[in-house]
């Protein structure tokens, strides 16, 4: 009846995963009673849960990816403290519950934060700044969001019914096959990442229409910023890699499942295959994830810079060659792994070459930043740190390209110091530059700057002091997810990269409070005009946060830098003819769907066949009563539009606005 | 379903928005390329595996010529079938379009039960897939594309009872050019198979 | 209004200028099966028969399969490189290249492997 399942599942004998899950659970349950005493529950699923807004998805998406850091970092510090503990004795964590650790720590950091945390970003951001006023799929985008949602779900499930994978934060074979890995941890990770990575496919194939098909008038594709272009190349990157993500994991379940033979030791399988497949998704994947970061950049530093980007072009053709390069690229995930010379070189030479598409883009920010007048607001701050950290984890980078020298250093703690140095410098740092750009748009009010300033410090400096000891004990030799050692050399450089864990949560903690007092300190920090940074792209030329609308009506664009361009003296629009606007009507439909993927994957993990059949049968009713509704938009009536953006538009008149441009 | 939010930025002088059926079809279409990728692990996989028989039966042992070219001539006929129901939406002829997805419909379930007496006929003689790597990936890579034709088979069957239904609304019309599109493709990737598992698997 | 099947100069795939409106667009289908049906016939001939000298079979299916990808896209998809399509060609041509490069890495990747670590088998008689 429940298959696999039973009360044993339950890890009543290790108090740390049960404590913390317990805890989870006992907020979660607090939030939802308080959402339903005080009445909240038809506001949220009115305005949240079945929202088709773009807006409110990729608000939804970057709070999910939040939430998820707070998680993928509790991991962290414990890995860190660990490793501090665990010089000549077993520390506090066993080996199995470490192992666990450092699989769900990657697994939720790639998967769970940064995935969410970008494509929330770009889902908020991308129509603001084509123009338009909702992306191409609505309905479908919710679904993406929701199925993403339920991915995170289930892998956080695994603490507390069940184990997680050990496998790492990809299920190498053999070790992830049913032979050595028995439990359901593996099973956990395969059905969260199967679910998530179809949510996040879903999301792709919508920006990529949205930006190649929808435009504002006048919005030709050398007119959109380069958010939108870094967008759409890493969109196109999801359509093309997340496939191959699902493929490879779908043979492994076989051969987890139906004793298939795909990367099993016996019958013929080759482990190898899986390498090369899983890095096929790979490689692509952390461009997925830092192209949209790169548009961050660009954005913020022209705004405030107060410039045009520099080499704008440039930038595209930077773009887009890195968006095909990065299919070139994945063997030299494992150039030790048995590639003859000419294999490693020809691989090696393209991972070199595609830094040189990076470093365009680095001389083209310093460019923007040369001559610029340049405000130190906290999203600067953010892309100041990262040109100079990203620039050290691009240079140890090139160093691990090289196919010798990474027969040093391969699977050693300088790896890991040079991922985490992009990983952290490159992407964390954008999605916090987005996330305090856009949030007076999204919400209405600023964050506080003064606590947004201490929280980047405490980042930045956390980040070189846990990091760079751990380039230092990659080049002593130290290897990476080691649970315990004796090597008495590596102690004290771990204890200052547990030191740095130590700062970073304080960066973490003040993001916190910076987000609290912010919103009690709301009405000081009021957001009135729209365009807090005196911006340039057409984001800032609606309120904040923008009407379900977007735009009252659509705007005109002439050029780059459109809004720059329409708030120049002289360029002062009259009042436009306003008309009825009609929107995507709300469905529950991305909900319910996931309601049904989530029993699913669990019934699936845990052998439960009849609630699999059952769940999957009820989210295809759920798309066909979807399908079968006569109603899909509704009208807002022109007088509404009319007031709220006459209300806008007295505020940003009467808002004494800087247009000064740098010489 | 009147003016929509492409219709209203159309009464713009130069607009660059387009109609919501090139919007669909386009999405569509971008989903249907990384369908193709995702075929392309499979078909990946294949080739490096195919070679592993693990001392089990090879493709020259297993597949029947016969049977793959009688499986060929429905799912094409099937294309074609379909491209006649996609004409009878478009003209909003009932006749054509459900008479034309009758014998989609058909010829696609005609595909599907032949590939399974296969399957079942395979695995009936200890060539399973847990058999070797080599058929795991056959089966995977050819039971793939089953898949993909049953959900085309449910997708078929919803359609023509929206149509039933609703008409051939816009939004209708919207999702059976979607669905041409599908079916069109999965014959695309049918030629890759036939070609690279049964003639070049037999050939050699 | 909002569908109308074309616009300014853009086309969803699918669409194929030949079938605007009525049942003239079944002559392209009528080709494309015609063609379709030929060029299948031609790859199962050729398999079975030794008119064709043998090692080229391997070839001569693989530019078979090729053309009849072609005559499905051109005559059941309406992907045409007329410039209204453009967009749905410049995807379609993204996607062959990613296919080309994931299967053709695969390969040349996995045998190069095969090709060094297979030896282990005897290395170790070797080292017996």
């Amino acid at each position: 009846m429940l298959g696999k399942l039973t009360w044993g599942a339950i890890p009543f004998d290790q108090p740390i995963p049960l404590i913390a899950g317990g805890l989870v659970g006992v907020g979660l349950l607090c939030l939802l009673a308080l959402v339903v005493l005080k009445g909240w529950f038809p506001y949220v699923w009115r305005e949240w849960i079945t929202s088709v807004d773009h807006k409110r998805i990729g608000v939804m998406y970057t709070l999910l990816a939040m939430t998820m850091l707070l998680r993928g970092f509790t991991d962290a510090i414990m890995m860190r403290t660990q490793q501090a503990l665990a010089f000549r004795a077993p520390g506090y964590l066993p080996p199995e519950h470490y192992d666990q650790i450092f699989a769900a720590h990657g697994t939720m950091m790639i998967f769970f934060v940064a995935m969410p945390f970008m494509i929330g970003l770009m889902n908020f951001v991308v129509p603001l700044q084509l123009g338009i006023r909702d992306v191409a799929f609505p309905t479908l985008n919710s679904v993406g969001f929701w199925l993403t949602a339920t991915g995170a779900l289930l892998a956080n499930i695994s603490l507390v019914v069940g184990e997680f994978s050990r496998a790492t934060w990809l299920p190498f074979p053999p070790l992830s096959e049913l032979a050595y890995s028995p439990g359901v941890g593996v099973d956990y990770y395969l059905w969260a990442i199967e679910i998530s990575g179809a949510g996040t496919l879903v999301s792709g194939i919508n920006l990529v229409t949205t930006i190649l098909k929808m435009h504002a008038p006048g919005m030709t594709y050398f007119r959109m910023p380069i958010f939108c272009w870094t967008t759409l190349a890493s969109n196109l990157l999801i359509v093309a890699a997340f496939p191959l993500l699902t493929a490879t994991l779908a043979m492994l379940l076989l051969d987890r499942y139906l004793g298939f033979h795909f990367f099993t030791n016996e019958g013929g399988g080759n482990v190898m295959m899986f390498m090369n497949l899983i890095w096929a998704w790979g490689h692509p994947e952390i461009y997925i994830l830092i192209l949209p970061a790169f548009g961050i950049y660009s954005e913020v530093i022209s705004t405030f810079s107060r410039k045009p980007i520099f080499g704008y072009r440039s930038m595209v053709a930077a773009t887009m060659a890195i968006c095909l390069l990065s299919f070139t690229v994945w063997l030299h995930h494992f150039f030790t792994m048995g590639a003859g010379a000419d294999v490693n070189a020809v691989f090696g030479i393209a991972s070199s070459i595609i830094a040189v598409p990076t470093g365009v883009k680095l001389f083209n920010w310093m460019f923007t930043l040369f001559g610029g007048r340049i405000v130190f607001a906290p999203p600067m701050l953010w892309s100041m740190g990262f040109l100079v950290t990203f620039i050290i984890g691009g240079m140890t980078g090139v160093l691990l390209a090289v196919p010798p020298a990474d027969f040093v250093l391969h699977n050693s703690l300088f790896l890991v110091a040079h991922f985490h140095n992009v990983l952290i410098g490159g992407l964390l740092f954008g999605a916090f530059a987005g996330y305090t750009f856009w949030f007076p748009k999204a919400f209405g009010f600023r964050l506080h700057e003064g606590l947004g300033k201490a929280a980047f410090w405490c980042w930045f400096i956390g980040f070189y002091v846990a990091f760079m000891p751990l380039y230092v004990l990659g080049l002593m030799g130290m290897t990476r997810r080691m649970q315990h050692y004796d090597v008495p050399e590596w102690h004290p450089w771990l204890l200052i990269a547990a030191a740095g864990a130590v700062i970073i949560l304080a960066g973490i903690v003040l993001q916190i409070v910076q987000l609290v007092v912010s919103f009690r300190r709301r009405d000081e920090l009021r957001d009135v005009t729209g365009d807090p940074w005196n911006g340039r792209s057409l984001e800032w030329s609606t309120a904040s946060p923008p009407p379900a609308f977007n735009f009252a009506v659509l705007p005109q664009v002439g050029g780059l830098d459109a809004y720059w361009a329409m708030k120049q003296p002289g360029e002062h629009t009259k009042e436009p003819a306003y008309a009825d606007i009609e929107m995507p009507v709300n469905s529950p439909t991305g909900f319910i769907c996931a309601f049904f993927a989530t029993f699913m994957g669990f019934a699936l993990i845990w052998h439960i066949w009849w609630l699999a059949i059952l769940s999957a049968a009820g989210a295809y009713a759920t798309f066909v009563v979807f399908a079968w509704r006569d109603r899909d938009e509704y009208t807002i009536p022109a007088a509404t539009v009319a007031y709220l953006d006459r209300t806008n538009r007295r505020a940003r008149e009467a808002a004494p606005v800087s247009i000064t441009a740098a010489p | 379903m009147s003016a929509s939010q492409a219709a209203t930025a159309v009464s713009h002088s130069d607009a660059v928005l387009v109609t919501r059926r090139i919007i669909a079809g386009y999405g569509f279409w971008i989903f249907l390329l990384s369908d193709i990728i995702m075929f392309s692990a499979f078909f990946a996989a294949y080739a490096v595996l195919s070679a592993q028989t693990a001392g089990g039966p090879s493709g020259k042992d297993l597949f029947n010529l016969t049977n793959v070219a009688i499986e060929t001539a429905c799912l094409l006929l099937s294309s074609f079938t379909c491209g006649l129901a996609s004409i009878g939406a478009r003209t909003k002829n009932s006749l054509w379009f459900y008479g034309a997805m009758t014998a989609t419909f058909f010829l696609g379930a005609a595909f599907l039960g032949l590939e399974i007496r296969e399957f079942a006929g395979l695995v009936a003689r200890g060539a399973g897939p847990a058999r070797s790597a080599f058929l795991s990936s056959f089966f995977t890579l050819v039971g793939c594309h089953g898949l993909h034709v049953t959900a085309g088979l449910l997708w078929l069957l919803t359609m023509m009872a929206q149509v039933l239904a609703k008409g051939y609304r816009p939004d209708i019309q919207r999702r059976i050019l979607c669905f041409g599109l599908f079916w069109h493709t999965l014959d695309i990737i049918w030629v890759a198979l036939f070609t690279v598992v049964y003639l070049l698997g037999v050939a050699q | 209004m909002s569908d109308m099947k074309r616009h300014g100069n853009d086309v969803a795939p699918g669409d194929g200028p030949l079938d605007e409106g009525d049942t003239e667009g079944v002559g392209a289908y009528l080709v494309g099966l015609a063609l379709a049906v030929l060029l299948t016939g031609v790859a199962f001939f050729i398999e079975g028969t030794n008119l064709v000298w043998g090692p080229s079979i391997p070839v001569a299916l693989i530019v078979l399969a090729i053309a009849q990808m072609g005559v499905h896209l051109v005559f059941f998809l309406h992907i045409t490189s007329g410039p209204d399509s453009i967009n749905n060609v410049m995807a379609l041509a993204f996607g062959v290249l990613i296919v080309m490069l994931l299967i053709g890495g695969s390969l040349w990747i996995m045998s190069n492997l095969n090709h060094n670590m297979m030896s282990g088998d005897r290395t170790m008689q070797m080292a017996r």
